[in-house]
């Protein structure tokens, strides 16, 4: 008997993945703009999608309010912007800011369980929505806008924004499978798997999952900051709304919640819903709001995980995997 | 004597581990069997199959000459099957006389809280306290009571004296034989063979998860019981 | 004068977080759950009472009367066909398919009603505007108290129902052990079922108060289910006689709040919360040590 981490499959698709990254690089340069905003769209989903898996998959933490770092990583860039620092660099500073934010936030929102957690969060992006309508500076409750980017030519602004979203997608998906590929990942999964064994083995179980809490602060923020420069406009009750996490919630069931692969096809999955129904309207939400339920229910695992199932498939290399040798005659 | 309970190619499962292994025993009406063996032998999980609360992975159980297999553990309550669970699990906000009528499921017969009080003469006093304030030799009683209440035609035991001093379990024995006296059938659960041995008419040993001996109490040599306890001599 | 206004007003208020939280506080301690879409059924139910007053005219107090035996069904069907399956899966799972519940149940309203806001308050008669001025400064509204007498009562109704009658301690004994209660004769599931049922018409009883007191739409679900939780969490979960106080505090802390500045009125509530949950569950430290 043997432990593979790398398969064939995920040798391959590992190169894939790299050549891929490689093509999406060109992508403004051959586009319009508007394919390019659309991608950056899908971009944000999927890092919306893998950083609430990364919480609710490998952390067993259940958000319903990750929109309080979208929230900042948008706002964030706003008011960075507005004190004279250039675009680009206030964006990066205000992601930072969402994952510092989110240090002092997971001291307390840690120590809950369960719905306590789900919407204990949810509570404090209600709080910091209220904090950001009280201030005029930030358009109080009628939103604002990122005019600093208007100096650049939208063709460029665009493509930065799509650059942006790239280098965000490509850096926090590494984290992750660095971290799950990690001696941490191990225990990890362990968590994922039970909480309270892992607790009774020895796992620091309230550090990793701080870990991941504050590397999905600092996703959603990258998000935040993302859409902002996509949109260019924010108002707080768009921004801050639960329907953020309605969406990852949607993806990350849809495409399997717990494996790396899985929110990545959920993303692929809900942008392609989004660019086929582009009325919106209730309909497709309540077709949303079911399919997501029906997941939770029927198949927690979701897409990938049956993919898995059936198939043996897997493309990332983030687990191990046993494989039986044939005793010698 | 009539059949009443029939367990047949009995097999139970957590996940990969295999508790109950293709086990088949039969206990006619009136009849005390102690289920005896080592710990992790399959004996709690096997009366807990019986009782309704672990669906077995393959076999059926028949009672009274239907099959119960799939019903549900209250459904069983109602047919005349109770189980004082290891542990005795009592509902401790609940005070000794709710638990005791909570448990009063349809069935007519001598059992009511004044018969079970007076076979546990103890619990008079603390009739009215909560369950989670009393002594461990009262909770049994209660536990015991509790499934007395139903009017049981087959009565599980399962090690109603762990964690008990000697005398409150001699006292625990003395209030089950004059349960045993009115003619219930009764399954226990026992880890002092002594006490098994008294107390049954028959004894079946569990290793492993499987039936290795069965036999009248009295024909039984003690050194023969202890061996396949143990598991020292397979039978053939 | 003030003050004591804002406090008597809170108190009023509170009493309506109370009935509003009452179901999620009866599920939470009986299956451990917390339905993500209580607010939207409260919702529902004041939807439903609206439809009646519309079409036949009646009262929105008997129109609720009516609609009352719709929502226990709902509770029924919501238990068996969603809840009991979530309930087997984890601890995850209930909060995603009540999540996804709660979605549709707005987007359906939507579909049904149009985002139009809407009030039972014309509807229910001289109760909506009667009040008492006791002095200049100092108001007693006839629905706060109104509302205030049936929070207590159903608070109380329900701790005598869960003390005194059998199937009040089946539901005790199935909270507390479940197992345990379907060895002894209880079928857990029916308890479940009831519970939810009981939970679903507290909550549309919510959602009658919430449509007389002030206007709902679609989306009003999501804002009752925070006040709600707030309610349960403050009062200590699991405890009825604690919802009803965590009720009333938090409504307090609203109109308090208000005081200080109108739009601080639902953030006072939200830090109330905050403080709730740090004081119960802090003594965090800080490790700065890398993981």
């Amino acid at each position: 008997m043997q432990v593979q981490r790398w398969t064939r499959t995920s040798r391959w698709f590992g190169a894939a993945f790299c050549v891929l990254v490689v093509v999406l690089a060109f992508v403004p340069l051959v586009f319009d703009p508007d394919i390019v905003q659309k991608l950056t769209t899908l971009l944000i989903l999927v890092l919306l999608a893998v950083m609430w898996n990364a919480l609710a998959g490998y952390g067993g933490l259940l958000s319903v309010g990750q929109q309080a770092f979208i929230g900042i990583g948008a706002y964030g860039t706003v008011f960075f912007a507005g004190q004279g620092i250039s675009p680009y660099p206030a964006m990066l500073l205000a992601t930072v800011l969402a994952g510092a934010i989110s240090l002092p936030i997971s001291l307390f929102a840690l120590r809950l369980r369960a719905a306590q957690f789900a919407i204990g969060m949810w509570v404090i992006a209600e709080v910091i929505s209220i904090v950001v309508r009280l201030d005029q500076n930030l358009g109080a409750g009628t939103g604002i806008s990122l005019i600093q980017l208007n100096q650049y030519e939208p063709n460029f602004r665009q493509a930065y924004t799509f650059w942006l979203a790239l280098a965000f997608t490509v850096i926090f998906l590494a984290a992750l499978f660095f971290l799950l590929r990690s001696p941490l990942g191990a225990s990890l999964r362990a968590i994922r798997d039970d909480e309270d064994a892992a607790r009774s083995l020895g796992v620091r179980v309230a550090a990793r999952k701080r870990l991941l809490f504050v590397l999905a602060g600092l996703g959603c923020g990258a998000a935040g900051v993302l859409i902002v420069a996509n949109t260019l406009f924010i108002e707080p009750t768009s921004i801050f709304s639960v329907q953020w996490s309605a969406y990852m919630i949607f993806m990350v069931l849809v495409g399997g919640l717990g494996t790396f692969e899985g929110p990545i096809l959920g993303a692929i999955l809900l942008f392609a819903i989004q660019t086929t129904f582009t009325q919106g309207g209730p309909w497709y939400l309540v077709g949303l709001g079911a399919t997501a339920a029906l997941f939770a229910l029927l198949l927690p695992r979701g897409l990938w995980g049956v993919v898995e199932e059936r198939l043996g498939l897997q493309l990332i290399a983030v687990g191990f995997r046993v494989v039986e040798k044939k005793p010698d005659a | 004597m009539s059949l009443l309970l029939e367990v047949s190619g009995l097999d139970c499962r957590y996940g990969l581990l295999q508790a109950v292994r293709g086990v088949s025993l039969e206990v006619a009406a009136g009849e005390t069997v102690a289920l005896i063996g080592a710990n992790g032998a399959g004996k709690t999980t096997l009366l807990r199959a019986v009782a309704g609360a672990h669906r077995p992975h393959a076999g059926r159980v028949i009672f009274d000459r239907s099959d119960i297999t799939r019903m549900p553990a209250h459904e069983r309550v109602a047919r005349g099957i109770a189980l004082v669970p290891e542990g005795r699990r009592l509902f401790p906000s609940l005070t000794v006389e709710e638990n005791l009528r909570v448990a009063a499921a349809g069935r007519r017969g001598r059992w009511n809280v004044r018969t079970v009080l007076e076979v546990f003469p103890l619990l008079q006093a603390r009739r009215h306290m909560p369950a989670a304030t009393l002594s461990g030799g009262e909770q049994q009683a209660v536990a015991i009571g509790r499934a007395l209440m139903s009017n049981p035609r087959l009565l599980l035991l399962d090690e109603v004296s762990l964690g008990l001093a000697p005398v409150v379990v001699d006292a625990v024995y003395r209030s089950l034989a004059d349960v045993i006296g009115e003619g219930a059938t009764v399954v226990l659960v026992e880890q002092d063979l002594t006490r098994a041995l008294k107390v049954a008419g028959r004894v079946i040993c569990m290793l492993e998860g499987r039936v290795v001996l069965e036999g009248e109490a009295a024909s039984l040599d003690r050194d023969h019981v202890v061996s396949a306890y143990f598991g020292l001599r397979r039978p053939a | 004068m003030t003050i004591v206004n804002a406090v008597l007003q809170g108190i009023f208020l509170g009493a309506f977080y109370a009935v509003l939280a009452c179901g999620l506080s009866i599920m939470f301690g009986v299956m451990r759950i917390i339905n993500l879409a209580h607010g939207d059924l409260a919702v529902l139910g004041a939807y439903a009472t609206f439809v009646i007053v519309e079409q036949t005219g009646a009262s929105a107090l008997i129109a609720f009367v009516v609609s009352l035996p719709l929502m226990i069904v709902l509770g029924y069907v919501l238990q068996l066909t969603v809840l009991e399956r979530s309930l087997k899966a984890g601890i995850l799972t209930p909060l995603l398919a009540t999540f996804g519940l709660s979605i549709v149940v707005q987007n359906l309203l939507q579909l049904a009603f149009s985002p139009d806001v809407r009030s039972l308050g014309g509807s229910a008669g001289t109760i909506t505007t009667a009040s008492w001025q006791v002095t200049s400064g100092l108001s007693v509204s006839a629905l706060g108290l109104l509302v205030l007498l049936v929070a207590v009562l159903l608070f109380g109704g329900l701790q005598l129902f869960l003390s005194r009658t059998r199937v009040g301690w089946m539901m005790r004994a199935t909270a507390e052990d479940a197992d345990a209660a379907e060895l002894v004769g209880i079928d857990s599931r029916a308890v479940y079922a009831r519970a939810t049922a009981l939970a679903v018409a507290t909550a549309a009883l919510g959602g009658l108060f919430l449509g007389i007191r002030s206007v709902f739409d679609p989306v009003s679900g999501p804002t009752q289910l925070i006040f709600a939780f707030e309610a349960v969490v403050i009062g200590g979960m699991g405890s009825l006689r604690g919802t009803l106080l965590g009720g009333i505090a938090l409504g307090v802390a609203q109109t308090v709040g208000a005081q200080i500045h109108p739009q601080f009125a639902v953030m006072a509530g939200h830090l109330l919360f905050l403080a709730v949950l740090i004081v119960r569950f802090g003594g965090a430290r800080l490790r700065l040590r890398p993981v």
